[in-house]
């Protein structure tokens, strides 16, 4: 059994869709979204970019299930580092009867 | 030299480690070693972008108000740039994998040649922040950070700071710590990049990589993504989080 090889018209199709979003997301940061959705759209033209990257270009997508496991340990400690950290900066207004 | 003669089979190629059963094995064992080391390179740029999120969430203000000092369209060639690197690098793989030496080598030259091309421009970037005052604290003790402030009613100066509302020059400078810590590493990555892909080019020039043994290829192409995917968050986050104050 040998690698699998990317056929080339897979990298231009890639290739293409990574300019695309560039293009698309300075578009998008000159309108004011409601609810302050910017960011949001920002970062969500980003991630699907950086999946693409992932998937295609870093072959992921054809790789053995233990590079799978990770990819997707990386981002599970990711999750834990982003939720436990905010979770304690973002809520610690809520407390009334905070002194000092 | 007689016995290894014998054994170059199918299992026998010259660069197979003999702790490796086959070339498929040892190719396989690279990539996940490598993918390993980027999962500490993840965690390493999470923590600043973790950073970045709670300060940005302390003065959101003065982080939109410094963002829209920084040049958009130099922000966008250089994401450009990158991106057109990443794609010749993948390319380069793709060459390397199907045995065609000319295009392999042509492609790594161009990805290197995009990579200095970006730091370059990042130098531009960087001189207009000195030139500004923008450069944080006193890391430069002869050129402290001290920007001018836009007064309102005066004539408009692109080189002065444009506060929004709640927005502090205290603050400001906050931004520009991260800022320049953020794209700082991630230029450090590029320079270690571009040293990696020299290297690549003079053992692909002397005909070193082959269908069967371009790990170093393929696994420098990895980190070479992996810079790049770190900058498509750079970008928006740094350049474009305050323009729609201004324009919306």
């Amino acid at each position: 059994m040998s690698e699998h090889i990317v056929p080339v018209r897979v990298y231009f199709a890639i290739f293409a869709a990574l300019l695309v979003g560039t293009a698309l997301t300075v578009f998008a940061a000159f309108f004011d979204f409601p609810w302050r959705l910017n960011t949001v759209v920002a970062l969500s033209i980003a991630t699907v970019k950086a999946t693409l990257v992932v998937l295609y270009f870093m072959h992921v997508r054809y790789s053995i299930r233990l590079v799978w496991v990770i990819v997707a340990s990386a981002l599970f400690w990711m999750g834990i580092l982003f939720a436990l950290t905010l979770s304690d900066y973002f809520t610690r207004g809520w407390l009334s009867t905070q002194t000092g | 030299m007689a016995t290894h003669a014998t054994t170059q089979d199918a299992h026998g190629h010259p660069a197979l480690q003999h702790h490796f059963e086959n070339m498929e094995q040892q190719r396989e064992a690279g990539t996940l070693g490598m993918w390993v080391f980027l999962v500490t390179e993840i965690m390493f740029f999470g923590g600043m972008f973790l950073a970045y999120t709670l300060y940005r969430n302390l003065y959101p203000a003065a982080f939109a108000s410094a963002s829209n000092h920084l040049d958009i369209t130099l922000g966008a060639v250089n994401t450009a740039v990158l991106i057109v690197s990443s794609f010749t690098m993948a390319l380069a793989v793709y060459f390397t994998q199907i045995g065609k030496l000319r295009p392999q080598v042509l492609c790594l030259g161009l990805t290197l040649i995009l990579g200095l091309t970006f730091l370059g421009i990042k130098a531009v970037e960087y001189h207009d922040k000195y030139e500004d005052h923008l450069i944080p604290g006193r890391l430069l003790p002869w050129n402290p950070f001290n920007p001018g402030v836009q007064e309102e009613g005066q004539p408009v100066d692109h080189h002065k700071l444009h506060l929004l509302p709640g927005a502090t020059v205290k603050n400001v400078e906050m931004f520009y710590w991260i800022y320049f810590a953020m794209t700082g590493m991630h230029a450090l990555h590029m320079i270690i990049g571009a040293g990696l892909l020299m290297y690549l080019l003079i053992f692909s020039l002397r005909g070193r990589f082959d269908p069967e043994y371009h790990s170093p290829v393929e696994v420098i192409g990895l980190y070479w993504h992996f810079v790049d995917i770190v900058w498509i968050f750079l970008f928006p986050l740094l350049y474009l989080l305050g323009r729609h104050y201004l324009h919306g």
